[in-house]
């Protein structure tokens, strides 16, 4: 780090993605500072969020690299198969097995990935947890609360301005404090996106099934719902409904919440009992107009707020934390200026191809699945017949949903920056 | 040339040009995506020969570099970064200029002069640790009268780096032909091609010189990937290494 600067890079938003490109910046030699305007231990109570994340197998490998193996393992639920049902009702689905479905099977790519399975089932919570643990053991300074007020970008460095006055000075600032990134708006990046008009709801439930690993996901014409296997018998339950109805189901009193979850999921969910509080989210789709500039880079979702469908926001924002930390810590060795527009159109690059494709097809997918026009249905369903048969596809589908296509970075791959 | 000699609106003037140097998708852009590969092959060649800590952020302090036809100061500045103290050299008065301008904005010191190596060893310049002759050679009227004055700007044991193009038919096809004319990455008439080097004439050329000679390495360019790598492949791109007898 040169004079004058109170950092290698200032990232705003200490979430998951932005304080894991804190730890891979300081395993490859770099000084990183996060920002972040809720204290840092709220941020760790289990009452914060309570959502889980499917983690594809290629993000988990980066935690790995970065050391966070020791703490995230005991509580990581291995996701070995992950069945893709498309039925008009869940009761119609259960009863008589519909002829469209898709079945993911971790032995399939065993051969490739060394026994690793599909993904991992993560509780918010037990993730943050070990992040700031490492973050701690890494000596990574945290800033928290701290609000970002405003940012200038100049040609030697980026100034950064807090709520409280002080200023940071940086050759680089990283926005990864999510859709509303300040840090996106003061570097004048445009964004783009939609509403989708629905809801998103999370509830952990602990089953009376053993669920012995098995991921589902089902299509139907209210829209997806995925029962997504937890530790300790539990699973987490991700649904979509109207706005309206989403707000309702919040403040919903518990019997009411169970009734309604026996009517949405019928008989698949067997007796079930609701743990923890119920979350909503809504759901829209949102993507910055560049990844980069002069002096600033964006990560996770304030560079892409992806429809959380199949997991895949958090795993782009993960793929991302990895490709930005070995663009600069391989730009620094070189001594190279990490925050010019020549080193940052490297991480642009890189990520573009991949954001714009998973967000199109997150897209189309939603729409093709929450729709119940009878020709969308049959065309989906030998779709899925289809790619159910051949293979080559399945497996391809698996490693995509993984993160292990492409030209993956070195944490990715599971080796140390 | 200290930046401060030179008039505000001149200045200006540079630091458009320097903006221009810089620019990762402007008339520069071949260079940059071909930069990092030189910037790496030099860093493990001197992290190897001076025996320095790969994982310092400064692994070259207290080593003296010349940086010859510096142009805009793109190998200049990271070498200035990677603790090297850096006298950048340019025939051309603008060049150096805007090298200074840029470099000042960053906030970093280098000793830009508008010379050549033949000027800086009459005048007595004290030898380098390490010279960078990266894609010069070609450009020059007498290239063995000028590795000859290089090699004897080097300290004994010191390191120079030399990075060209091999006289191929190759080389003709994607280096003339193909960068120029059909990707127009370069401008047309940037290289003449029959004066680009085989290996064994820069062997020649400093044969009577007491140096050691090594090399040459290959760089190729995957067009799939948009990068430049090493590799055995010595046919179009190439760099080879000059070290100086110990005295």
């Amino acid at each position: 780090m040169s004079e004058g600067f109170d950092a290698d890079v200032i990232i705003a938003g200490a979430g998951v993605a932005g304080a894991t490109l804190a730890l891979g910046l300081a395993q490859g030699g770099l000084k990183p500072l996060l920002i972040d305007p809720v204290p840092f231990e709220s941020q760790l109570a289990p009452t914060f969020d309570g959502r889980a994340w499917a983690i594809a197998y290629a993000a988990y490998r980066q935690w790995r690299a970065l050391g966070l193996a020791e703490a995230l393992d005991p509580h990581a639920q291995r996701i070995e198969q992950i069945l893709v049902t498309d039925g008009r009702t869940p009761g119609a689905a259960a009863a008589a097995q519909t002829p469209f479905f898709l079945r993911f099977d971790s032995d399939e790519i065993a051969d490739r990935s060394d026994g690793e399975p599909l993904g991992y089932l993560l509780e918010n919570r037990h993730v943050r947890a070990a992040v700031a643990d490492a973050l701690a053991a890494a000596g990574v300074e945290v800033l928290a609360p701290a609000r970002v007020a405003s940012a200038t970008f100049g040609a030697r460095c980026a100034e950064v301005t807090l709520a409280d006055g002080r200023v940071l000075r940086a050759p680089l600032v990283v926005g990864a404090e999510g859709r509303g990134s300040i840090i996106r708006e003061q570097a004048g990046i445009g964004a783009i996106g939609w509403d989708y008009g629905q809801t998103g709801v999370v509830a952990t439930v602990r089953l009376e099934r053993p669920h012995e690993g098995v991921a589902h996901e089902y299509f139907l014409p209210g829209g997806p719902f995925a029962i997504l296997p937890l530790t300790d018998n539990r699973a987490s339950l991700v649904w979509t409904e109207s706005a309206a109805r989403g707000a309702a189901l919040k403040s919903a009193r518990p019997e009411m919440f169970q009734a309604h979850l026996e009517r949405r999921f019928g008989d698949f969910l067997g007796d079930v009992q609701v743990e923890g509080p119920v979350f909503a989210y809504p759901l829209n789709l949102q993507l910055a107009e560049r990844l980069a500039a002069p002096r600033v880079a964006l990560l996770g979702d304030a560079a892409h707020g992806v429809h959380p469908i199949a997991g895949q926001g958090l795993n782009l924002g993960l793929k991302g934390s990895a490709a930005l930390a070995e663009t600069l810590v391989e730009a620094a060795r070189l001594g190279e200026d990490i925050g010019s527009e020549v080193v940052l159109e490297r991480y642009a690059a890189w990520r573009r191809f991949d954001t714009v494709m998973l967000s199109a097809g997150m897209d189309a997918f939603v729409h093709l699945f929450s729709n119940d026009n009878p020709l969308l249905r049959l065309g989906r369903g030998i779709g899925m017949a289809a790619v159910n048969r051949i293979a080559p596809a399945r497996r391809f589908f698996m490693h995509e949903a993984g993160g292990a296509v492409g030209d993956l970075p070195k944490l990715l791959r599971g080796e140390a920056l | 040339m200290a930046v401060s000699s030179i008039d505000p609106a001149e200045v200006e003037r540079f630091s458009r040009i320097a903006a221009e140097w810089w620019d990762p998708k402007g008339k520069f852009a071949p260079l940059h995506k071909f930069n990092p590969v030189r910037l790496a092959f030099i860093r493990d060649q001197a992290l190897y020969r001076f025996g320095r800590d790969p994982k310092a952020r400064r692994p070259f302090e207290g080593l003296r570099l010349l940086d010859i036809g510096c142009g805009g100061g793109l190998l200049s500045e990271p070498m200035t970064r990677l603790g090297f103290a850096v006298t950048g050299v340019d025939a051309s008065e603008r060049n150096i200029a805007t090298a200074a301008t840029h470099a000042a904005e960053q906030g970093l010191e280098i000793d830009y002069r508008a010379s050549t190596a033949e000027a800086l060893l009459e005048a007595g310049e004290p030898p380098f640790d390490v010279i960078l002759n990266m894609e010069v050679i070609e450009h020059v009227a007498d290239p063995g009268e000028y590795l000859r004055a290089c090699a004897r700007l080097l300290k004994p044991g010191g390191l120079m780096i030399v990075a060209t193009m091999n006289r191929t038919l190759k080389a003709f096809a994607l280096a003339k032909v193909g960068a120029e004319y059909v990707l127009r990455w370069l401008p047309a008439g940037t290289h003449d091609w029959s004066r680009f080097l085989k290996p064994a004439e820069i062997r020649d050329f400093l044969s009577g010189e007491p140096v050691e000679v090594d090399g040459p390495y290959g760089v190729v360019f995957n067009p799939l990937t948009g990068r430049w790598t090493e590799s055995t492949d010595t046919d179009v791109n190439y760099m080879m290494t000059v070290v100086r007898d110990a005295a």
